[in-house]
């Protein structure tokens, strides 16, 4: 593993990451990781996803955690997607709970805040963390037009557009910039970070908010648009799982290109550029 | 184990990391099961409650849909049938004798009978129906209009909610029966019905019978059914639980338009 022990390596310091950003950052991970397990309680109130307005229409959910208990009493979790069955036991459709014993449910404890299943408690942790996911939202947008942020350093470039092929390639054969390139942001890593920013957590928002019954009467049949409200409520869960995905690749991403180095740079601010004879 | 002293820095972090998780995983617990962290999360709900009330016009209508979205069974949650004896005997009678009884801050407190209700101006509406657990089914309800019959009874000046007592006991031994409350706002809102049909037959027992009420931009815990008794007051904090209705006593929100 390519963890460069910062006091050896050599090169220049920069200052990377601004105190907003950063702090901005740390926020986020910590909303987003309480929104997930909240969320997840959530689910596992009725553990199954369906397209359409309604839950009942006939058709069988798309996703569906269930549970399923033999003649002889024992407990089997069963995922069940687009019509294939799967065998989950004691991770999907059936967990331990705190005894120990397998009991029916969605999602296991670990994932889930709180650990039982809750839906009045989880309810709360989502929304009250939801409301300060808008704030950090709003905060991180606003700080990062006025201070150029955006426009600096997510921004696509001419010279980006132009390297999108050359960026693949490289990106692949894991071949990551050193010296003057490494001090920006590389094209595919900006559209990551714009498709987080302005498509992911702007739609998990709105895939929220549709499930409202209430905000739904706001403009008639605006859910519709999405499918139904089951639809945007299966978004939802699929939207909140990219950026889980989203977060497996970045933390992947800043293991490969020097963990201490790019921690540290969300940290302090300062990132450390490796000479370009440097590999290992 | 040549490997040993090479893995440990790395078996050591993933040890942390899983302790620092585990600690984190308790701490919510704790948390959750704490009264000033429920409450300071509570603020989450009552900043929705109010920027929902600020944004949505009083009068926004809930989504209507045409027949074919229907849901072949209406499912029935919570109670199927009130362990009750006396609404047992009721029900078996075919509702005949059935009083609903409106009281509390109107100036004209009394009984309505079935057909006193049908004779009310009635309402007809496919909706969506969002249970807090996250299934949404599809009925055609028909009832009398709530308004309506607030303005027969005439609400005293001080009234601020309608309290809904309803025959289905909560607990084993026939205790705790279901109650709910509403503001005025959703009270007279054209939607808000006493419904007393489901897809055009008479509501089934599992779905509420003989009167149910739709309330149709809140979830499902909200529209009680097998209502009897209405009850207009100005504060509910010293019925039952105090917090408005049977499951906001056990933590959910009063609140339900999320």
């Amino acid at each position: 593993m390519a963890c460069s022990n910062p006091a050896t390596s050599e090169g220049n310091q920069y200052y990377r990451h601004s105190l907003p950003v950063r702090i901005m950052h740390w926020i986020n991970v910590i909303l987003l990781t309480i929104l997930l397990m909240s969320g997840l309680n959530i689910f596992n109130a009725h553990p199954a996803l369906y397209w359409g307005e309604q839950s009942y229409s006939g058709v069988p959910p798309i996703l569906e955690l269930k549970s399923r208990e033999t003649d002889e009493g024992e407990v089997h979790g069963v995922t069940r997607i687009f019509g294939h069955a799967f065998g989950t036991t004691g991770f999907l459709g059936a967990s331990s709970n705190e005894e120990g014993d397998l009991v029916g449910r969605g999602f296991p404890s670990w994932l889930t805040i709180p650990g039982n299943q809750w839906l009045a408690m989880a309810r709360r942790w989502h929304f009250f963390f939801a409301w300060l996911l808008a704030v950090n939202g709003i905060g991180f947008l606003t700080y990062s037009i006025a201070s150029g942020h955006l426009h600096r350093d997510l921004l696509p470039t001419m010279q980006d557009w132009r390297s999108i092929g050359r960026s693949t390639v490289d990106h692949l054969l894991f071949r990551r910039p050193t010296g003057e390139a490494a001090k920006y942001y590389n094209v595919l890593q900006k559209f990551a970070y714009l498709t987080v920013i302005f498509v992911l957590l702007p739609l998990v928002v709105l895939m929220g908010l549709g499930m409202s019954p209430a905000l739904d009467a706001l403009f008639t049949g605006w859910v519709g648009i999405f499918g139904g409200r089951q639809s945007v409520r299966t978004f939802h869960f699929v939207v909140a799982w990219a950026l889980v995905l989203f977060t497996v690749i970045h933390v992947f991403e800043v293991i490969v290109n020097g963990f201490w180095n790019n921690l540290r740079s969300m940290i302090t601010g300062n990132f450390r550029i490796k000479s370009e004879a440097n590999h290992e | 184990m040549s490997d040993d002293t090479k893995l440990t820095r790395r078996s050591l972090l993933t040890r942390m990391f899983a302790g620092v998780c585990a600690v984190t995983l308790a701490g919510c617990q704790k948390l959750s099961e704490s009264t000033w962290f429920s409450k300071v999360l509570g603020v989450g709900e009552k900043a929705t409650r109010r920027v929902q009330k600020l944004v949505l016009p009083r009068k926004a209508m809930a989504q209507e849909f045409p027949e074919a979205d229907l849901s072949p069974q209406f499912r029935s949650n919570g109670t199927a049938m009130p362990r009750n004896p006396a609404f047992m005997a009721m029900a078996k009678n075919g509702f005949a004798d059935y009083r609903l009884a409106v009281e509390g801050l109107v100036e004209h407190p009394g009984t309505f009978s079935l057909a006193d209700i049908r004779a009310l101006p009635s309402r007809t509406q496919i909706t969506r129906h969002d249970c807090v657990e996250g299934w949404s089914a599809i009925g055609r309800w028909k009832g009398a209009r709530l308004s309506a019959l607030l303005e027969a009874v005439h609400l005293k000046p001080n009234a601020r909610y309608v309290v809904f007592h309803c025959a289905d006991p909560m607990e084993e031994d026939g205790s705790s029966p279901y109650y709910e409350s509403i503001d005025l706002d959703d009270a007279f809102h054209p939607q808000t019905i006493l419904a007393y049909e489901l897809n055009g037959e008479s509501l089934p027992v599992k779905n509420g019978a003989p009167l149910r009420l739709r309330l149709e931009r809140q979830l499902g815990y909200k529209m009680a059914k097998y209502v009897m008794r209405l009850e207009v007051v100005e504060d509910f904090s010293r019925i039952v639980g105090g917090k408005g209705g049977y499951w906001e006593d056990q933590g959910y929100e009063w609140y339900a338009g999320i």
